[in-house]
């Protein structure tokens, strides 16, 4: 166990309500769904094999005080952020963000699964695009492709080869991003300072929640 | 002088060489008929877009984004920021709407923005094209410059999550949005009636989850075929992507013989300006649209 998050089991003891609703970004929410389910209707993941809880379960299963189940399922990871649940959801709960919210705790204490690519994903999007502050779509897909290691990352390369060549032949892929000849910002300086300081405060922001 | 000028926010995959640089060209020549000027935002920077919430922080998002309504707002003061992609105009917006209702999110940003010189006074509106379009311009001033219509040829209008939720176009339904299928019929196409028109294409799960992703892609692809469309048609960048790239792929799981191209409604507006095929960009289409090359050729 992190620190972090045994500081906030300890914390919390079991009222893992309360800690969502003062952890997770938008989690002061979770309290007013009325278990309709028209989100999880709504998901268009929960039509496929490989998730865990839509989100109405989820929410449930945060009052019931799973604390384990919630912040280690992939469930959070599997929104597209297309807002079909946000948009009807009849308590105007705004459940895309609260299921973010939720992923970046579980994350953020150090309980969210290891290796879920759309975590991994998320991480390297931000990583790539407030390097310069542009995205480099070509090292953002490397990174993706070569997660699990230099033979996964040939393998998928190869698998994806001609949809890449396509988007060469149009125009709409240049290989030279790979070696960082590549659209940028010009005040990159001036953007990591910014960003510094953003996180700085940030990160004072979440510990004094965490202190309180 | 123009008869509209923007702050032109095109973002990271409307650049050249960049995965939506096809619709940057086509905006471009759209825009220039249309007698509208874009100047782009000077050193804009990227939104941060949706994914990237395990790790960026609500101030940290806040600030990218901020940063682009201060350089907006100094460089072009009194200029609406206009958006061509989904997720720039969604992660603008919705940083917008949390900077104008937390007054200590909006504080901190400050702060964090004086570290690059910069400040915000006044946070502009944040549009999106199809926004300028139909409420700057009307359907009807679009129509006038139509020098081809698109007579006979069938699109399936794919509006897709971003430009249609949370915010979506004003006075349209999240479940069955209509500006699209106007903006097809405003340059002589028809739009075809089809099931999956606001499904979402599995947006970066692209990436992450291709088999989720794929799935989805495949149930928009068969939706348009069934509803009789000879191409599909999109306002977002990623919608375009996912549902034009991955059709070998699908073809190749499904045993499907997908085929079809995804343009974008700027194309369709180029060629029916009697735009030429490469003012519309038809050449980065991956998934080639014959029918509208020889269009163009004529």
């Amino acid at each position: 166990m992190s620190d972090l998050n045994q500081t906030m089991a300890a914390r919390y003891q079991n009222n893992f309500l309360k800690e969502i609703e003062e952890q997770a970004e938008m989690g002061e929410w979770v309290k007013m769904c009325m278990q309709c389910g028209l989100c999880s209707g709504s998901c268009p993941t929960n039509f496929q094999a490989g998730w865990d809880h839509p989100p109405q379960e989820i929410f449930m299963m945060i009052r019931a005080g799973k604390r384990d189940e919630v912040l280690k399922s992939n469930s959070m990871w599997m929104c597209t952020s297309c807002y079909n649940c946000y948009v009807r959801c009849p308590r105007k709960v705004p459940v895309t963000h609260v299921m973010h919210g939720i992923a970046e705790y579980a994350y953020r204490i150090g309980q969210s699964p290891k290796n879920q690519p759309t975590q991994h994903l998320s991480k390297t999007f931000w990583d790539n695009c407030t390097k310069t502050g542009r995205v480099n779509e070509v090292k953002l897909t490397q990174s993706l492709y070569f997660k699990d290691g230099i033979g996964a990352g040939i393998k998928k390369a190869m698998e994806m080869q001609a949809v890449a060549l396509g988007l060469v032949k149009a125009k709409r892929l240049n290989p030279l991003e790979a070696i960082g000849i590549a659209h940028k910002c010009k005040d990159i300086k001036g953007i990591q300072a910014m960003l510094a300081k953003a996180n700085e405060l940030e990160a004072q922001r979440k510990a004094e929640k965490a202190k309180a | 002088m123009a008869r509209k000028e923007y702050a032109f926010y095109p973002g990271c995959s409307s650049q050249k060489g960049a995965s939506a640089s096809n619709y940057l060209t086509s905006v471009e020549s759209m825009c220039n008929t249309l007698d509208i000027k874009m100047t782009e935002i000077p050193d804009w920077n990227c939104c941060g877009a949706s994914v990237s919430y395990a790790e960026s922080g609500e101030l940290p998002r806040t600030a990218m984004n901020a940063r682009n309504f201060a350089l907006a707002e100094s460089n072009l003061p009194g200029q609406d920021i206009v958006a061509t992609c989904a997720a720039c105009w969604l992660g603008s917006r919705e940083s917008k709407e949390r900077l104008e209702h937390n007054s200590g999110l909006l504080a901190d940003t400050q702060t964090a923005l004086k570290e690059a010189g910069l400040q915000i006074k006044v946070i502009p509106e944040i549009r999106h094209m199809v926004e300028v379009l139909i409420e700057d311009l009307g359907y009807d001033e679009l129509k006038k410059p139509v020098k081809k219509p698109l007579n006979g040829m069938k699109f399936a209008g794919y509006v897709g999550c971003q430009t249609n939720r949370p915010f979506g176009i004003n006075g349209e339904s999240f479940e069955n949005p209509m500006y699209l299928d106007k903006l097809i019929e405003t340059v002589g196409g028809e739009a075809v009636p089809y099931d999956q028109k606001v499904t979402c294409c599995g947006g970066a799960l692209a990436f992450s989850e291709p088999e989720k992703a794929q799935a989805q892609i495949k149930d928009i692809i068969e939706a348009a075929y069934d509803g009789g469309a000879e191409m599909i048609v999109t306002p977002c960048p990623l919608c375009q992507a996912n549902v034009e790239v991955y059709q070998g792929q699908i073809n190749k799981k499904y045993g499907t013989k997908f085929d079809i191209p995804v343009l974008y409604y700027s194309q369709l507006m180029t060629l029916a300006y009697g735009g030429t095929a490469k003012q519309a960009a038809l050449d980065g289409n991956v998934v080639r649209a014959r029918k509208l090359e020889e269009f163009a050729g004529k």
